[in-house]
């Protein structure tokens, strides 16, 4: 499973929706995730891909789409 | 170090519901229960002042410590919707109370500064007795009250709290303190001189989720008392889901996190103490358990305070 793949059902799991974001969509305008869920989606990546996210950089731009999540996975790797 | 001694709340009359609310800010009420857990909040009259809140809840306090205000050797005032940039309301509230001549300090800080100012009164009052801590908020008139406004209006309420913290006795010794700040979100939350209350309703949860627990576990792990044993969690009443999912990551049984957020809304600096006023008002006097004080807010400032 490649690295977006996981990021999408991380998401579903999160938001618990059967959704099918597209990698650039909003997921705060689509209505998937909410503030609350938005940390559980952030504990859930640190989770999957073994990586600490310092507080610095929790803004919620960072993880505002599929597309946006992958990058900053990838600035973290 | 220090004891809490008594606590005292006041409330303005005016409670204001969602169905009051809602058309005002273009909201539905059900929607609105549902993302805050609040269902009505206290508006203050347009007599009222962040000082005379934070009176009534001071005297209410010393009322219930049997302590004349005489005796009080500092007061320390936290607000974050004070009317002007200064004097602030410490010293109107001293001087309502009638402690003369003894220091009276405002700590402008939203949402944390209850906790905050317990923290410090509990290092203090070697050097000046009895502290009284004061809370008090007017935040109905710093937030947008239409639909631009609606995420920041539906949360908020007017109200105070006071505590008393003693160096000799009292209900629970305040044994230790975390606290901190974090400047890196400070446009996250804040109130300009000529704008209504911005927040990133987001980015403030987020920190919040995770700072908030975080802190709690360091004050609890370095005092060896684990989070099962601790009787009861006094959180500022930001918002319902934050307490539940600050439950769930810091490992206690949710029913152990007092709530009064559906009657008060959240009252930023004041909330904590409010909540701690009423929680002891039926405790029935005898602590039995730990019991855990925690706050986050614009700054970002946030920490725990655990008191046995």
């Amino acid at each position: 499973m490649d690295r977006q793949t996981r990021i999408v059902e991380i998401v579903k799991r999160v938001a618990g929706k059967p959704i099918d974001p597209a990698p650039e969509e909003s997921l705060f305008e689509s209505g998937t995730l909410d503030s609350f869920t938005l940390a559980d989606l952030v504990t859930a990546l640190e989770g999957e891909f073994a990586v600490k996210i310092p507080d610095a950089d929790l803004t919620p731009r960072k993880f505002d789409s599929v597309a946006r999540i992958e990058t900053y996975l990838q600035s973290r790797s | 170090m220090a004891w809490l001694r008594a606590l005292g709340s006041y409330l303005p009359a005016r409670v204001v519901d969602n169905a009051e609310l809602a058309p005002l800010v273009g909201a539905d009420p059900t929607w609105m229960l549902s993302s805050t857990g609040i269902e009505e909040r206290r508006f203050a009259a347009p007599d009222e002042t962040v000082a005379t809140l934070g009176i009534a809840a001071a005297r209410d306090c010393l009322a219930a410590a049997g302590i004349p205000a005489a005796d009080v050797g500092m007061a320390i005032v936290s607000s974050g919707s004070a009317e002007r940039r200064f004097p602030g309301p410490a010293s109107s509230i001293a001087a309502a109370l009638g402690i003369a001549g003894k220091p009276a300090i405002d700590l402008p800080m939203a949402s944390a500064g209850g906790l905050f100012a317990i923290a410090l009164a509990a290092q203090l009052t070697r050097a000046y007795g009895h502290v009284l801590v004061v809370a008090s908020e007017i935040m109905s008139r710093v937030v947008r009250m239409d639909p631009a406004g609606r995420d920041t209006a539906i949360l908020f309420g007017d109200g105070a709290g006071a505590c008393l913290v003693s160096p000799d006795t009292g209900f629970a010794e305040v044994v230790d303190a975390v606290l901190a700040t974090d400047g890196d979100f400070a446009e996250a939350l804040r109130l300009e001189f000529d704008a209504p209350l911005h927040m990133d309703g987001r980015a403030i949860i987020l920190q919040a989720s995770r700072k908030l627990p975080r802190a709690i576990g360091e004050l609890l792990e370095r005092n060896r008392v684990l989070p099962t044993e601790v009787g009861t969690y006094l959180l500022h009443q930001a918002n319902l889901n934050l307490i539940t999912r600050v439950a769930q990551a810091v490992g206690a049984p949710e029913e152990r996190f007092f709530r009064n957020i559906a009657r008060h809304g959240n009252t930023s600096s004041a909330s904590l103490l409010i909540a701690a006023a009423e929680w002891w008002r039926g405790m029935g006097g005898t602590l039995r358990e730990p019991i855990v004080l925690a706050a986050f807010g614009a700054g970002l400032n946030w920490g725990a305070v655990l008191a046995k």
